[in-house]
C-alpha cells in the first residue's frame, strides 16, 4: 500500500483518508475509532551514518564477481539532487535528457579517481570506490551513509572489467530502481526507463564483446521516491552468468 | 488524486483553496458513499482476503471499515475494523477470526507495527461481535530495511502452523511465525527475509510447494499505478522462493499472476480463497476501475493452476459459444433433427478448375421452422457449427450473484430459448427466458482452466447440482466432482 509516494503527500493523503473515514464512519456508527499511536519501537541496529555497514572500501586488488556473476565493485558519485515526485515520469527521453544535462564528463571511457570531486551544476560531488556486501548495490544505503538526500537522486557509476581474452556474445544485464542507462566502452548498451523495481536481469543489452584488457562500464541511476538500487552482471546466451573476468576501479 | 494535489501547491492561493476543497469534497463523498450501502460499488483499497462468516462475505481495507456482501457479488459498506492503519488480512482459525493490520499507512520514516486481534464473528450486528485487544507481532524501527505493514497470513495445511509475511517496496518482505492459539508472535521466532521490493505478500500451500505471492509496481496513482501480482515458490516455507526462470524473489524475481486487463488497472493485494476442490478464487483490488471513475475497487478472479503455477483466470465474458463437454469434446445442443447442408459432396475425381464459391452456413431460420415450439430437450453431440449448437450467454437481468460473478442467461443463439434446470434434476430448454432461478446459471472457471456450470436453483430441491455429462451424449444435473471430466465444460468460439 506504501508504494513510492512522496512522503509528505503520502502522510497527508493517509491522514486525510483516515480523518474522513473516521468522520463518515462515526455518522454511520461503523467507524474504526481513533487510530492509536504506534507502540514504542526500540531501535534494533546501528543507525549511524557509516559506509561500512553495507559496503567495504574497494582495495587496489582486482575483485571477482559474486557467485552469480554480479558486479559488486563500483566507483559511485555522491547523488545529484533531482526533484522527481513520481517515477513514472522516467521515460526514455527523460533519461537521455537528464543524463546528458547532469553529466560529469562526456568522455565515457574516463575513469574517475577514488576520492576526487567533480562539479555537476552547483553541486560538488565526491567519488567513492566501494564493494557492496550484497549482489546488488543499494544506493539508498549509500546516500544514507553519507547523510545525503535519499530520494529524488541521480547517481553516476563507473567500474572496470578486466579480461584476459575477448569474451564474445555476452549481454550486459541490469535491474534498477527506478530508471538507468548503461554504457560499455563508450557505447550505450541499455536504457531502463519507467517505474522499475530492482529485479535481477530485468533488461539485457544486445550481444556484445568484452575485449581483452580494460572494459569501462558507465552507469547512471535515477530515482524519485523509493529505494534507489541496482544490480549488474553479464550473462551468456543461455542466461548463465559470465564470471571469467575481474573488476577494479582503476 | 495526489498528483493533482501536488500540482495544486504550486498554484495561487485561491486556486489552491478551491481545488483542495473540491478534492476534499470528492474524497468525502466517495468515502461516505463507501460507508453507505452501495450495491455493486465495491470501493476499497488494500483489501483483506475475502472471508466468509455466517453466510456473508467480508473484506476490510485501509483506514478502517470494510465491505460486506450477501452473495459475494454485490458489495456494500458496513464492515467494522478498529485500529485504523492499513492493508489488513483476515483468516478463520477454528471458530474465531484473526484480523491482522498495519498500524500505519506506510509512515514516511518506515516506522511501523503489525497487530493482530480476534473476533468470534465478522458481523458487526452480531451480539458476539467484539474485537480482542490488539497484539503487536512485528515492528520496523524506521532504520531497518523493512516496513512493517501489508501483512498476509496462512495456516500451513500440513502441520497447522500459522505464518505471516509483511513488508513493502522499502527493502525486504519478512516471514514470521505466529501462535495460532494466541495470535501473538511464536516464542523465540525471528523474522526471515524472503523477498525484496514486494508489497502485500501472502503465502499459499499446494502439492508440496509453498508459494509466495506479492505485489510489484507502484500503487496509489490511480490509472497510472503499475501494481501487478507475482509469485515464487519453495519447498520450504522459509524459502528460497524462486520464480519460473530460477530467479530468487530476494533478487526481485517473480512470475506474473495478475496484471492490468482492460479497464481494470493495477491489481494488487492477492488473497487466496478455496471454495472447494477445484474451485479457487483470488481477492484483489484494482488501483483503478476506469468504468467506475478510476476508483480503487475490489476484484475477484478465478485461480487457475498451470504447470504448478497460479495464474489469474478470467471473469467469464459474455458472448456466443459452443459449450463443449470435457468428457469427450462433444457440444451441448438441442435434441432436434440434424439438418444437412444443401451443397452436394464433391467427387474425388472432380476437376479443381471450377471457380471457388463460399458455401453459406446453415442459418437459424433455415432449420428452426422444423423444431417444436414448446420445450425441447438437450443432448451432447459432435460439434458441426450448426444453429442448434450455438449458445449466447449474457449477464442475467438479476442483481444477485456468487463469489466473483453474476448469474448468466444461456439461450440458443438468435432465440430466447433458455437453458433450464428441471425439478427432476434434468436440463431442458424452454421457449422463453423468464428469469426464474432455474434459468440463471453460475459459471466458475476451475483450477484446471475448464468451467463448472450450475443452475442458481433446482426446482423443489436444496441440492447444489451442476451441469454434467451422463455418457457422451446426455446432459443432466448432478453433483460436481472436480476429479471427473463429466463435470467440466469449455466455452469455445462457435
Amino acid at each position: 500500500m506504501n508504494r513510492k509516494h512522496p512522503s509528505v503527500m503520502r502522510v497527508f493523503i493517509f491522514a486525510l483518508l483516515s480523518w474522513l473515514k473516521i468522520s463518515s464512519s462515526a455518522v454511520f456508527a461503523q467507524g474504526p475509532g481513533p487510530r492509536p499511536s504506534l507502540p514504542p519501537i526500540p531501535i534494533k541496529g546501528d543507525t549511524t551514518h557509516t559506509l561500512t555497514k553495507h559496503f567495504t572500501q574497494a582495495s587496489s586488488e582486482p575483485k571477482k564477481t559474486d557467485a552469480k556473476g554480479f558486479i559488486q565493485r563500483w566507483l559511485v558519485l555522491e547523488p545529484v539532487k533531482k526533484n522527481i515526485a513520481r517515477n513514472n515520469i522516467i521515460t526514455d527521453n527523460f533519461l537521455k535528457t537528464t543524463f546528458s544535462a547532469d553529466n560529469f564528463s562526456n568522455d565515457y571511457n574516463m575513469i574517475p579517481k577514488d576520492g576526487e570531486s567533480v562539479k555537476i551544476g552547483d553541486q560538488d560531488l565526491k567519488w567513492y570506490a566501494l564493494d557492496s556486501k550484497t549482489f546488488n548495490f543499494n544506493l539508498y544505503h549509500f546516500t544514507y551513509a553519507l547523510n545525503k538526500p535519499k530520494y529524488g537522486i541521480l547517481v553516476w557509476l563507473v567500474t572496470v572489467i578486466n579480461c584476459t581474452e575477448d569474451i564474445e556474445n555476452v549481454r550486459m544485464s541490469a535491474g534498477c530502481n527506478s530508471g538507468s542507462m548503461w554504457w560499455l566502452n563508450g557505447q550505450e548498451t541499455m536504457i531502463l526507463s519507467g517505474d522499475r523495481d530492482m529485479i535481477a536481469d530485468n533488461v539485457t543489452s544486445p550481444r556484445i564483446t568484452l575485449k581483452k584488457g580494460k572494459n569501462i562500464i558507465r552507469g547512471a541511476v535515477i530515482n524519485g521516491p523509493g529505494m534507489a538500487n541496482f544490480g549488474v552482471r553479464f550473462i551468456d546466451d543461455k542466461g548463465e552468468p559470465v564470471k571469467n573476468f575481474t573488476i577494479s576501479y582503476q | 488524486m495526489s498528483e493533482h494535489k501536488t500540482l495544486d501547491f504550486h498554484k495561487t492561493n485561491d486556486m489552491k483553496k478551491n481545488k483542495i476543497t473540491f478534492i476534499i469534497s470528492t474524497l468525502a463523498l466517495s468515502i461516505v458513499q463507501f460507508s453507505m450501502a452501495q450495491i455493486g460499488r465495491p470501493f476499497i483499497h488494500d483489501p483483506s482476503t475475502v472471508a466468509e462468516c455466517e453466510g456473508k462475505y467480508y473484506t476490510f481495507g485501509t483506514g478502517g471499515g470494510g465491505l460486506i456482501s450477501n452473495d459475494g457479488w454485490t458489495w456494500h459498506g458496513g464492515g467494522v475494523r478498529p485500529g485504523g492503519g492499513a492493508a489488513p488480512d483476515v483468516i478463520k482459525i477454528g471458530d474465531r477470526y484473526l484480523v491482522i493490520y498495519g498500524a500505519t499507512g506506510g509512515s514516511p520514516n518506515h516506522k511501523g507495527a503489525i497487530l493482530t486481534m480476534w473476533n468470534k464473528t465478522l458481523d458487526p450486528k452480531s451480539p458476539d461481535f467484539k474485537y480482542s485487544e490488539p497484539i503487536v507481532v512485528a515492528t520496523s524501527d524506521g532504520y531497518e530495511e523493512c516496513d512493517a505493514i501489508d501483512p498476509g497470513v496462512m495456516i500451513d495445511p500440513t502441520n497447522g502452523r500459522l505464518w505471516l509475511t509483511y513488508g513493502t517496496y522499502f527493502g525486504y518482505t519478512r516471514l514470521i511465525e505466529l501462535d495460532p492459539i494466541t495470535g501473538g508472535l511464536k516464542k523465540g521466532n525471528k523474522p526471515v527475509d524472503v523477498a525484496i521490493v514486494c508489497e502485500a505478500s501472502t503465502l499459499v500451500y499446494r502439492d508440496g510447494w509453498y508459494y509466495l505471492l506479492a505485489t510489484h509496481g507502484s500503487c496509489c496513482d490511480g490509472a497510472n499505478s503499475t501494481y501487478n501480482v507475482v509469485v515464487g515458490r519453495s519447498k520450504k516455507i522459509t524459502g528460497p522462493y524462486m520464480d519460473n526462470v530460477g530467479r530468487g524473489m530476494l533478487e526481485g524475481g517473480g512470475k506474473m499472476v495478475a496484471a492490468t486487463r482492460g479497464d481494470l488497472i493495477g491489481p494488487g493485494h492477492f488473497g487466496h480463497i478455496i471454495l472447494e476442490k477445484g474451485v479457487e478464487k483470488m481477492s484483489i483490488h484494482y488501483e483503478a476501475d476506469l468504468e467506475q471513475g478510476g476508483r480503487s475497487v475490489l476484484g475477484i478472479l478465478p485461480v487457475v493452476w498451470k504447470d504448478g503455477w497460479p495464474v489469474a483466470g478470467e471473469k467469464f465474458k459474455e458472448g456466443t459459444f459452443e459449450i463443449e463437454s470435457v468428457r469427450r469434446g462433444y457440444a451441448l445442443e438441442l435434441a432436434v433433427d440434424f439438418s444437412r447442408m444443401p451443397n452436394a459432396p464433391r467427387g474425388f475425381n472432380q476437376p479443381n478448375t471450377e471457380p471457388i464459391k463460399p458455401v453459406p452456413a446453415l442459418k437459424l431460420e433455415d432449420v428452426a421452422k422444423n423444431w417444436p415450439s414448446g420445450n425441447i430437450n438437450l443432448r451432447i453431440g459432435d460439434y458441426m457449427s450448426r444453429p442448434h449448437q450455438k449458445w449466447t450467454i449474457t449477464d442475467a437481468p438479476d442483481s444477485t450473484g456468487y463469489l466473483g460473478g453474476p448469474y448468466y442467461k444461456i439461450v440458443l443463439t438468435g432465440t430466447n430459448r433458455a437453458l433450464t434446470a428441471t425439478a427432476n434434476a434434468e436440463v431442458i430448454t424452454l421457449p422463453e427466458f423468464t428469469g426464474s432461478p432455474e434459468q440463471l446459471w453460475r459459471i466458475d472457471q476451475l483450477t484446471d482452466g475448464t468451467y463448472r456450470i450450475m443452475p442458481k436453483a433446482v426446482p423443489n430441491s436444496n441440492e447444489k447440482l451442476a451441469l454434467i455429462s451422463s455418457g457422451d451424449s446426455t446432459p443432466t444435473l448432478g453433483k460436481f466432482d472436480f476429479k471427473s471430466d463429466n463435470s467440466k465444460w469449455n466455452f469455445r468460439n462457435p
